[in-house]
């Protein structure tokens, strides 16, 4: 029997809207739930002081610093080799064999757990270039994890922008790097931003890869070449060691603060950035 | 003896394994407005691109025969410079998403030509130039895409004559306009006419003939006939030509 396209209607809008409140219901009890048993233990001391006891007491400002600084690391390498790669990608070469094939492993090793990647980045910055447990380890290591997302997004953002725009810049003589700085990227802005956006926040959660390279020290790192561990380590290590409830808990809630300042900010700039392009 | 702004001969051209211009011998005179009519699909926006390179950009792209633009082998003048002296008005009007003022000025800003003041004159200029100045000298700091689709493609021709080219191809410029802004350009290419050598591809045979003062006939790439615009649609000599201007096909 056929069911009337109204009541079809009616039913896939019900189960879309079923479908999304459920999304949205489960992040925002995740964060809920994490915000509500964490943010009651944070306070100024907790964000300024050392870690004490292996975490039962004092704060996490080891670990706040450790993970800026493996971020910067991590970001510092990969946001400028993912670009120049997705720019070489989609503006300087033709679609053929090689690219597919390079896009194919680009794709494949976004899809590699990260804990891989934390073994290669301790076989070879740890062991085999002598860096140690370090911030640089740490960083090079998330670095190349967060390579593919960064290469991809930013390839796709400069493929979506018109071919037009292209043809208008080299029409008037523009070479074709003035045709990626004048014609492509300042429109695949936004693209490329979020996929270093993606990149920053999947460094700061990441554990796996930190704990292989770059160690837990709880001290305060001193240089790129100490050992430190990150927000997402340490509350790893204070939840599963069952150090302190409260702290692990208070971690959570600094670390998804601090994605969600990380975001917004990101957002609010893109958004500025593209506003006065348009109306300039 | 008058030089010619632009000659082909025996110019053949492949994408890959087709086909695209046979063995096409034409001579485009300077200051003149020159067009170029065929159905679909004939190669004269191809044979368009030729002429400023554009064509290079398309992979697998083959050129046999000897093409000169303003007196020098195609080959042999600096491509950059090349898309300097011969501007291109396209298809649908495309302006940058930048303000009016940088839209015209981008050229001048890719060769880095001109300091401040001789940017906003040149601005000045072709704005003026395209019939606009009177009417967004004011608002020169306002989005391109604001504009209605005929302030835009005159955008597009004032961006395209700011790098001061000598040749203007246009790739059907009026397509996308409707008959009261097609009318309007066609207007401002009257008035170019006495500056540039304008080469105009039109699937439009009305267009050709208000417009344009030499005319060639292209189908399946070749070019079938090339004369002078009156005679091409009053007495053509080629029974194809005249098949497709009575329109028969196309």
């Amino acid at each position: 029997m056929r069911i009337p396209p109204s009541i079809t209607q009616k039913i896939a809008k019900i189960s879309l809207t079923l479908a999304c409140a459920s999304a949205v219901a489960a992040l925002v009890f995740v964060i809920g739930f994490v915000l509500v048993g964490g943010l009651k233990h944070v306070t100024w001391a907790f964000l300024t002081e050392p870690i004490l006891d292996m975490g039962r007491a004092g704060g996490i400002l080891p670990a706040i610093v450790g993970t800026i600084l493996m971020v910067f690391v991590a970001i510092g390498i990969a946001a400028p080799l993912g670009i120049a790669s997705a720019i070489y990608l989609a503006e300087y070469t033709q679609e053929g064999k090689v690219t597919q094939t390079i896009r194919f492993g680009i794709n494949c090793l976004a899809g590699v757990p990260s804990i891989i990647f934390g073994l290669f980045g301790f076989i070879l910055f740890v062991v085999m270039l002598g860096f140690g447990w370090s911030i640089i380890s740490g960083g090079l290591s998330l670095a190349a994890m967060v390579l593919p997302t960064i290469i991809r997004t930013a390839e796709e953002a400069m493929r979506a922008v018109p071919r037009n725009y292209r043809d208008v810049a080299a029409s008037l003589g523009a070479t074709r790097w003035q045709v990626v700085t004048r014609a492509v990227l300042p429109y695949a802005l936004p693209g490329v931003l979020t996929g270093v956006i993606l990149g920053i926040g999947r460094s700061i959660e990441e554990t796996a890869v930190v704990i292989f390279t770059a160690g837990s020290a709880v001290q305060m790192p001193r240089s790129l070449f100490d050992s430190a561990r990150t927000m997402s380590v340490h509350f790893y290590i204070l939840a599963r060691e069952g150090i302190s409830n409260d702290n692990a808990y208070a971690t959570a809630a600094v670390l998804i603060c601090t994605i969600l300042v990380i975001n917004i900010t990101a957002y609010t700039m893109m958004h500025r950035l593209m506003r006065g392009r348009r109306a300039a | 003896m008058r030089m010619d702004s632009i000659t082909c001969t025996d110019l053949n051209l492949f994408y890959g394994d087709f086909h695209a211009l046979k063995s096409v011998s034409v001579s485009i005179a300077p200051k003149r407005i020159t067009s170029i009519i065929g159905p679909s699909g004939c190669g004269k926006s191809t044979l368009l691109r030729v002429f400023n390179r554009m064509n290079d950009l398309i992979p697998g792209v083959r050129i046999t025969g000897d093409v000169s633009v303003l007196g020098r082998p195609l080959l042999d003048e600096d491509i950059l410079k090349l898309r300097r002296t011969v501007g291109m008005v396209f298809q649908r009007p495309n302006p940058f998403p930048l303000n009016i003022f940088e839209n015209i000025a981008y050229g001048m800003r890719i060769h880095g030509i001109g300091n401040r003041s001789q940017v906003e004159e040149t601005v000045e200029k072709c704005l003026t130039g395209v019939g606009l100045w009177e009417d967004l000298k004011d608002k020169l700091k306002t989005g391109a895409l604001s504009l209605s689709g005929e302030q835009q493609q005159r955008l597009c021709i004032a961006r395209a004559l700011a790098t001061k080219p000598e040749i203007l191809l246009m790739d059907e410029p009026c397509s996308a306009l409707d008959p009261i802004a097609t009318a309007h350009i066609e207007e401002l290419m009257q008035d170019l006419r006495s500056e540039y050598t304008i080469v105009i591809v039109t699937h439009n045979m009305q267009q050709a003939a208000r417009v344009s003062e030499d005319c060639g006939f292209m189908l399946l790439g070749e070019l079938i006939e090339f004369g002078k615009t009156t005679q091409l649609f009053t007495a053509p000599r080629d029974e194809r030509t005249e098949d497709y201007i009575s329109g028969r096909y196309g």
